[in-house]
C-alpha cells in the first residue's frame, strides 16, 4: 500500500503536533528558545517530508503513499490519506514555507510568541491535512479546522483593523464551506441510495452517477465554496483585509498554501464529482477567471498601500490558475498546478519583503519610501528577483506557469486567453510602477537615509524562494513530470464521464431515476 | 561538430553570477577584478564565436545549418520545447558583430563607468546579462527560447536605463521602456499562440524554425497574415517603430554605453533579425509584407523630422536610430531581407560609433564642467562647439559615421542605404512612394548629423570657463572609437553590389536562409495564393527547397540580374546618384545654417513656431499617449477599486452582515431575561395553541 513502508503521510501531517505539545512545555517568557524549538520542528518537519518527493513514482496516476483506518464503521468514514501528483508539490510548498516562516517572524512577532507559534504549526497540520485527506468528512475537518489558526493569526497579531479584517475572513470562508458540508451529505446519501454502502471515501464517490439537475446544485455549492477560497471576483473582497492586517507569515502562508486550497479543491473534488455541470459552469468560471485576472491587476495599479498592492496581485495570478484548469487540457492544467507553486513562491517572497520593510519603518506606503535602492542594495535584488517572478519573465518561474497557462488556455478558450494574456501587461505595469516608487528616485526622506540593509537571518530567509525562482524557471521538467501522470488521468476521467453524461442525455435519460437505473455503466468508468 | 555552441551564453552567464553575488566584495578589494571578469567573459564568448564561425565558412553553403539541443524546457503534453541553439549564416552573422561590439562597448565602459563608485560592478552585471540574452535572442532555434532573450534584453534595458535610478526621469524612462516592450511582448505571445493552433495539428508543438517554416504551408493566408502581423506588433516595441518607439528617445536617460550597445547597436535591431529569420512566413502574406514596408518607411521619415530640431546631442542620435530602423523595415518590407540585415550590420558599426563618440564628447564636458563646478547640460550641444581641437581622435571618429549615416559613397552606410532604397524602388512589393520617402528621409538624416557635427565640434566654444578644461578621453575609450571607424569605413565592402561591380558576398553568404526572401518568394506565395491553397503548399515547399541554400542559384540570380541589362542598372545609378544629391544638400544646408549664417535657425524657428515647436515636442505623441490611454485606464483603474470593490461588492458584503445584525438585535428583545415576560409568551402561545384546535374541532 506504501512504498515506504510505513505512515509517512500521517507522520508528516501530524509531526507539527508534536511540536506544538513540546512548545506548550516551555515557559512562555524563554522567547528565543521558543522561536528556537519552532524553527527546528518547522525544519525538520520539511526533511521527513523530503521522502514524500523523492520516493515519489512518477508514473502513477493514482494515490502513493495511502493509509486507510476505519474511523466510524458505522457511517462509513474512514482515516483515509493519500498523495498524488496533483497535491505532492502543494505539500511540499506548505512544508518548505512553514519554516521560513518562523524565520520571518523571529524579530516581527514580540508579543505572545508561545502562542504564534503554536498557531503556526496547528496551522501547518490543518493544511497537510486537507491536502491528503481522501475521505471527505476527514477534509472537512481539516478544511474547518485551518480558519481558526488563522483567524487568530490575523486577530491577534494583526494590525490595526485585525478585527474587522479577521471576522469578515472567517465569516466569508465560513460561510462558504457550509454550503460545501451539506452537499457532502447530500452525495453521502445519495451514494448510499444508489449503492447501498454508507461512505464519505472521496475515491468511491467519484464512481457515482449523479442526476444532471442535483449535479447543478451540489456543484455550485462546492464551487462557492472554493471559489472564495481562490478567491475569485467577485468573491475576493476578504483577502486585501486578510492580507493587509495579517503579520507577515500570516500573509506568507496565506497566499502561499490557504488560496491554493480553493484550487486545489477544484480540481480534486468539485470537478471530478460534478464534471458534467462544471463542463456547464465553464465559461462562467473563466469569464470570472478573466474578469479576475484583468480587475486585479488594475485595483493594484493604483493601490497607495504595497502590501494591498501585492494581495489584489493575488487576485489576478489566482485568476490564471482558473483559467488553466478550466482549459481541461494538460498545459492548461499542468500550468495552473505549476502556477499554484508559483505563486506561493513569489507572492511569498513578495509579501516577506514588504514586511522586512515595514519592520523596518512601521509603514507600507509607497509615498513614503523612494530610494530604497540606494541605502538596501541586497533588498533591492531580492525585491527585484521576485518582482521578476511575479510579471513571469521568462527564465523565472512564472514564466512556465503563465505560458503553460496561456497555451493551454488559447487551445480550447482562445478569446478568454486573449483577454488573459493582456494581463502580462498590466502585471509590469503595477509591479514596476511600485518598484519605481519604491526602490528608485531620489532618497528624498530622512528616515529612509539611514535604513539597515538586509541582516543575515533576513537573507537566509529570502534566499531559498529567489533560487526557486530560477531553477523552477529552467528546469521546471523536474517538477511537471511528476504531475503529468496524475494530471493526464484528471483530464481522461473528466473527458470520459462528461461523454457519458451527455450520451446519457441524448438518450432521453435526462431524468433522476433513469439514470439512477444505470448504475451497471459506472463501474466500467474506472 | 558545434556542440560546444552552448559556451557562448554560458560565459556571460558565469560573469553575471561571480559579478552578481560576489561583486561588491571584489570591487572592495580591486576594481579591476570586476572588468576583468566581465570583459573576459565576453571575450571567450567572441573567441568561442570566431571558432565557429571559422568552422561554419569551411563548409560548402547548403550544409551550413546546424542545431544543437541541450535543455528540456517547458514541456507538457504535446507541447514540447528546448533550450537549443541553432547555427547557420544568419545567426553567427549576428552573433559576430553583436558579441564583437558588446566585447568593444565592454572594453569602452571602463573608462566610462570608472568613477561610478559602489555600482562599478552592478553596470558591468547587467552587461553581461544583456549579452547572455541577446546571445540566446539570436542563437535560439526556436521562438520561445528567442522570447526568453527578448524579454530578456527588455529587462536589462530596463535595469540600465534606469541605473541612475536617483533621478526621477532615469527611472520613468526606464519603467516606460519596460512596459512598452511588454506591449509588443504580448503580441508576440498572441502570434506564438496562433502558431500553436495553426500548426499543432500538424504536428508542429515545439516552435522550432526550421519545423515551423517546414510546415508554414499548412497555415491559411489570413492565419500567416495574423501571425506576421502580431510578430511585426513586438518589432515596432523592441526596434522602436511607430506606435511603439516612444521609449527609445527616454531610453538615452541611461549611460551612454548602454545607449550604444542596446539602443543603437544590437537590441534595437533584434526586431529585424527577427522577421529576416522569419522570412518563410513573411513571405506568404504580402499583406504583413506591405505593412512592414508602409510602417518602416513612416517612421523612417517622421523620426527623421524630429531629429531636425533636437538639442540634447543623443536625442538627436535617438531619433536617428529609430529613423535607421525604419529603413531596416523598408527593406524587409519589400522583400529585401538580405539588405535590411546588411543595413542593420553597417547601422551598429557606425550608430555604436556615434553613441560612444557622443559618450566621449559628453565624458569630457561633464569633467570640464565638474572641475569648474558648473553645473549646465553636458549633453547639450548648444554649449558645446569648438571640441575639433581639444578631442581631435573623438571628432575623426565621429566624421567617420556621420559620413557613413550620410550615405556618402565609400563609407558603409552607402551600400546598405542605396540597396535598400534600390530595392523599395524595384522590387515586386516597392513603389516610387517607398522610394521617395526614403530619399527624402536621407537628406534628412545628413542634414541633422552634419548640423550635430557642426554645432559640436566647429565654431567657438560655449561652455565658457570650462572650456580649457575640455580634453581627449582615457585610451579605453578612444582604443574602440579606432576599431569601430575602421569598421564602419570599410564594413560596406562587404556587400557592394553588383551594379558597382562588386559581387556582394553579403548576399552569397545568406542566401541560404534567405533564399526565400528577396522578393522571389513572395512573388511566388502571391500567385499561388491567388490560385488557392494547394498551390500555395507547393510554392511554399519550393521555396523551402530554396531555403535549403542553393549558392549556384543566387548565382544564377545574379547573372539574370545582369541579363535585365542596361535600362535597371541604368536607373539604379540614377537613383544613386539622387540620393547622394540629397544627401549633399542636406550637408551643404547644415554648413550653411551653422557655420555660415548661424542666425537663420532662430529666425525660421521663430517665423514657423508652430511647425519648431511641434518637432521639438515630437509631436505631442507622448502627451497624446498619455491623454487616451494612461489617464483613463488610471481612472479606470480607480473606479474599480473605490466604486466596485469597496462601492458594490463590499457594500453587499457588509450590507449582509449589518441585516444579519439588526435582525438579531430585533429578535433579541425576544430573549429579555425577565420570567414575567417568558411567562406571558407561554400563556398566550397557549391560549393560540387551544383556539386553534377549538377551531379546528369544531
Amino acid at each position: 500500500m506504501n512504498q515506504l513502508g510505513f505512515p509517512i503521510i500521517s507522520l508528516v501531517a501530524f509531526f507539527p503536533i508534536f511540536g506544538v505539545l513540546i512548545l506548550m512545555l516551555i515557559d512562555k517568557k524563554a522567547e528565543d528558545t521558543l522561536r528556537g524549538t519552532a524553527m527546528v520542528f518547522a525544519l525538520i518537519e520539511f526533511f521527513i517530508s523530503l521522502p514524500l518527493l523523492f520516493s515519489f513514482q512518477n508514473g502513477i496516476a493514482g494515490m502513493q503513499f495511502v493509509e486507510r483506518y476505519n474511523w466510524i464503521k458505522s457511517a462509513g468514514l474512514s482515516y483515509y490519506v493519500g498523495i498524488d501528483g496533483i497535491s505532492l508539490w502543494i505539500v511540499m510548498l506548505t512544508t518548505f514555507l512553514t519554516p521560513i516562516c518562523v524565520l520571518c517572524s523571529w524579530t516581527y512577532i514580540q508579543k505572545r510568541v508561545k502562542e504564534f507559534m503554536i498557531c503556526l504549526l496547528l496551522l501547518e497540520t490543518a493544511m497537510l491535512g486537507a491536502l491528503v485527506s481522501l475521505d471527505l468528512i476527514l477534509f472537512y475537518v481539516f478544511w474547518e479546522l485551518m480558519l481558526i489558526p488563522m483567524y487568530l493569526l490575523i486577530g491577534v497579531w494583526g494590525g490595526d483593523n485585525r478585527i474587522y479584517a479577521a471576522v469578515k475572513f472567517f465569516i466569508y470562508t465560513a460561510a462558504g464551506s457550509v454550503f460545501m458540508l451539506l452537499s457532502i451529505f447530500y452525495l453521502y446519501y445519495l451514494n448510499y441510495k444508489t449503492t447501498g454502502v454508507f461512505t464519505f471515501d472521496l475515491l468511491e464517490l467519484y464512481k457515482l452517477n449523479i442526476p444532471v439537475s442535483v449535479q447543478f446544485w451540489l456543484c455550485t455549492a462546492f464551487f462557492v465554496s472554493f471559489a472564495i477560497k481562490v478567491p475569485m471576483f467577485p468573491l475576493h473582497t476578504w483577502l486585501p483585509d486578510a492580507h493587509v492586517q495579517a503579520p507577515t507569515a500570516g500573509s506568507v502562508i496565506l497566499a502561499g498554501v490557504l488560496l491554493k486550497m480553493g484550487t486545489y479543491g477544484f480540481m480534486r473534488f468539485a470537478i471530478p464529482l460534478f464534471p458534467y455541470a462544471t463542463k456547464q459552469f465553464t465559461p462562467v468560471i473563466a469569464t470570472l477567471a478573466v474578469i479576475g485576472i484583468i480587475y486585479g491587476a488594475l485595483v493594484a495599479l493604483i493601490q497607495p498601500d504595497m502590501k494591498k498592492l501585492v494581495a489584489y496581485s493575488s487576485v489576478s495570478h489566482l485568476g490564471y490558475v482558473m483559467l488553466g484548469i478550466f482549459a481541461f487540457n494538460m498545459q492548461g492544467v499542468e500550468g495552473g498546478l505549476y502556477q499554484m507553486l508559483n505563486h506561493g513562491i513569489s507572492t511569498g517572497a513578495l509579501f516577506l519583503i514588504v514586511g522586512m520593510l515595514y519592520e523596518r519603518r512601521h509603514t507600507r506606503m509607497i509615498k513614503d519610501f523612494g530610494g530604497i535602492a540606494r541605502v538596501m542594495p541586497i533588498y533591492a535584488t531580492f525585491f527585484m528577483i521576485a518582482t521578476l517572478s511575479s510579471i513571469a519573465v521568462p527564465g523565472t518561474n512564472g514564466f512556465v506557469g503563465e505560458f503553460m497557462i496561456l497555451v493551454g488556455a488559447f487551445r480550447s478558450l482562445p478569446v478568454y486567453a486573449i483577454f488573459a494574456t493582456s494581463g502580462a501587461i498590466l502585471g509590469a505595469l503595477y509591479m514596476l510602477w511600485m518598484y519605481q516608487r519604491v526602490m528608485f528616485q531620489p532618497l528624498d526622506k530622512e528616515e529612509n537615509k539611514v535604513l539597515k540593509d538586509l541582516n543575515l537571518r533576513e537573507i537566509v530567509t529570502l534566499l531559498p524562494l529567489a533560487v526557486l525562482v530560477f531553477v523552477m524557471g529552467f528546469f521546471p521538467g523536474y517538477f511537471l513530470r511528476k504531475m503529468d501522470a496524475s494530471c493526464e488521468y484528471f483530464l481522461k476521467n473528466y473527458q470520459q464521464k462528461v461523454a457519458f453524461y451527455e450520451k446519457g442525455l441524448e438518450d432521453g435519460t435526462s431524468r433522476i431515476e433513469t439514470v439512477l437505473e444505470e448504475n451497471n455503466l459506472r463501474r466500467t468508468l474506472d | 561538430m558545434f556542440d560546444y555552441i552552448w559556451l557562448v551564453p554560458v560565459f556571460p552567464a558565469i560573469g553575471v553570477l561571480i559579478n552578481g553575488l560576489l561583486g561588491r566584495r571584489i570591487e572592495a578589494v580591486s576594481k579591476h577584478l570586476i572588468h576583468w571578469i566581465a570583459c573576459g567573459m565576453i571575450a571567450l564568448s567572441f573567441t568561442v564565436t570566431c571558432v565557429i564561425f571559422y568552422q561554419l565558412l569551411q563548409l560548402p553553403g547548403d550544409q551550413r545549418f546546424y542545431q544543437v539541443t541541450c535543455l528540456d524546457w517547458i514541456q507538457s503534453g504535446v507541447l514540447q520545447t528546448y533550450i537549443a541553439y541553432q547555427i547557420d549564416p544568419l545567426s553567427m552573422m549576428m552573433a559576430m558583430f553583436v558579441i564583437g561590439i558588446g566585447f568593444l562597448i565592454h572594453i569602452y565602459s571602463i573608462g566610462y563607468m570608472w568613477e561610478d563608485e559602489g555600482r562599478y560592478y552592478r553596470f558591468f552585471v547587467y552587461l553581461n546579462l544583456f549579452m547572455f540574452s541577446m546571445i540566446n535572442l539570436i542563437l535560439a532555434n526556436n521562438y520561445l527560447l528567442m522570447f526568453l532573450g527578448w524579454e530578456g534584453v527588455g529587462l536589462c534595458s530596463y535595469l540600465l536605463i534606469g541605473f541612475w535610478f536617483d533621478d526621477e526621469a532615469n527611472a520613468i524612462a526606464g519603467k516606460k521602456a519596460f512596459i512598452t516592450n511588454r506591449v509588443g511582448d504580448f503580441a508576440f505571445l498572441i502570434g506564438m499562440f496562433l502558431l500553436f493552433t495553426g500548426l499543432g495539428e500538424h504536428g508542429v508543438w515545439s516552435l522550432q524554425f526550421s519545423e515551423v517554416f517546414t510546415h508554414v504551408h499548412y497555415l491559411s493566408q489570413s492565419q500567416a497574415t495574423m501571425i506576421c502581423l502580431l510578430f511585426f506588433i513586438g518589432c515596432t516595441a523592441k526596434s522602436a517603430q511607430i506606435p511603439l518607439y516612444v521609449w527609445l528617445p527616454d531610453a538615452m536617460a541611461g549611460p551612454t554605453p548602454v545607449s550604444a550597445l542596446i539602443h543603437a547597436a544590437t537590441m534595437v535591431t533584434s526586431g529585424v533579425y527577427m522577421i529576416s529569420r522569419s522570412n518563410v512566413l513573411f513571405s506568404m502574406s504580402p499583406f504583413a509584407m506591405g505593412v512592414v514596408a508602409t510602417v518602416g518607411a513612416l517612421t523612417a521619415i517622421f523620426a527623421a523630422s524630429i531629429g531636425l530640431v533636437q538639442n540634447d546631442i543623443k536625442k538627436v542620435l535617438a531619433y536617428s536610430t529609430v529613423s535607421q530602423l525604419g529603413y531596416m523595415f523598408l527593406g524587409l518590407g519589400v522583400g529585401a531581407f538580405a539588405a535590411g540585415m546588411f543595413h542593420v550590420l553597417t547601422h551598429a558599426f557606425f550608430k555604436a560609433l556615434l553613441f560612444l563618440g557622443s559618450g566621449a564628447v559628453i565624458h569630457s564636458m561633464h569633467h570640464a564642467y565638474h572641475k569648474v563646478h558648473c553645473h549646465d547640460d553636458p549633453q547639450d550641444m548648444r554649449n558645446m562647439g569648438g571640441l575639433k581641437a581639444k578631442t581631435p581622435i573623438t571628432f575623426w571618429t565621429f566624421l567617420i559615421a556621420t559620413l557613413a549615416i550620410s550615405g556618402i559613397p565609400g563609407f558603409s552606410g552607402f551600400f546598405s542605404k542605396d540597396e535598400i532604397l534600390w530595392q523599395a524602388w524595384s522590387s515586386p512589393q516597392g513603389s516610387w512612394i517607398l522610394w521617395l520617402i526614403g530619399a527624402v528621409a536621407a537628406g534628412m538624416t545628413a542634414f541633422y548629423m552634419f548640423r550635430l557635427v557642426f554645432m559640436t565640434f566647429f565654431n567657438e566654444c560655449r561652455a565658457g570657463e570650462a572650456c580649457e578644461h575640455i580634453h581627449e578621453s582615457p585610451p579605453s575609450m578612444t582604443g574602440p572609437l579606432c576599431v569601430l571607424a575602421f569598421l564602419a569605413a570599410v564594413g560596406g565592402y562587404l556587400g557592394v553590389p553588383h551594379a558597382l561591380g562588386g559581387s556582394n558576398l553579403f548576399h552569397q553568404f545568406l542566401e541560404p536562409v534567405m533564399g526565400l526572401g528577396d522578393g522571389k518568394l513572395l512573388h511566388d506565395a502571391t500567385q499561388a495564393a491567388s490560385h488557392g491553397v494547394e498551390h500555395a503548399a507547393q510554392a511554399a515547399g519550393h521555396l523551402m527547397h530554396a531555403a535549403a541554400g542553393h549558392v549556384a542559384e543566387a548565382a544564377g540570380h545574379a547573372a539574370e540580374g545582369a541579363e535585365h541589362g542596361g535600362e535597371s542598372m541604368f536607373m539604379e545609378y540614377l537613383l544613386m546618384v539622387v540620393s547622394v544629391a540629397l544627401a549633399c544638400f542636406g550637408i551643404l544646408i547644415a554648413y550653411i545654417f551653422y557655420i555660415r549664417k548661424r542666425e537663420i535657425p532662430a529666425a525660421l524657428a521663430e517665423k514657423y513656431s508652430f511647425i519648431h515647436r511641434l518637432l521639438l515636442n515630437k509631436w505631442y505623441v507622448d502627451e497624446l499617449y498619455d491623454l487616451v490611454i494612461i489617464s483613463p485606464l488610471r481612472g479606470f483603474a480607480y473606479f474599480l477599486w473605490r466604486g466596485v470593490d469597496v462601492g458594490v461588492v463590499d457594500y453587499i458584503v457588509n450590507g449582509v452582515a449589518r441585516v444579519v445584525g439588526w435582525g438579531s438585535s430585533v429578535v433579541r428583545y425576544i430573549q429579555s431575561g425577565y420570567v414575567q415576560s417568558y411567562a406571558v409568551s407561554v400563556v398566550f402561545g397557549t391560549v393560540v395553541l387551544l383556539a386553534y384546535y377549538f377551531l379546528k374541532a369544531l
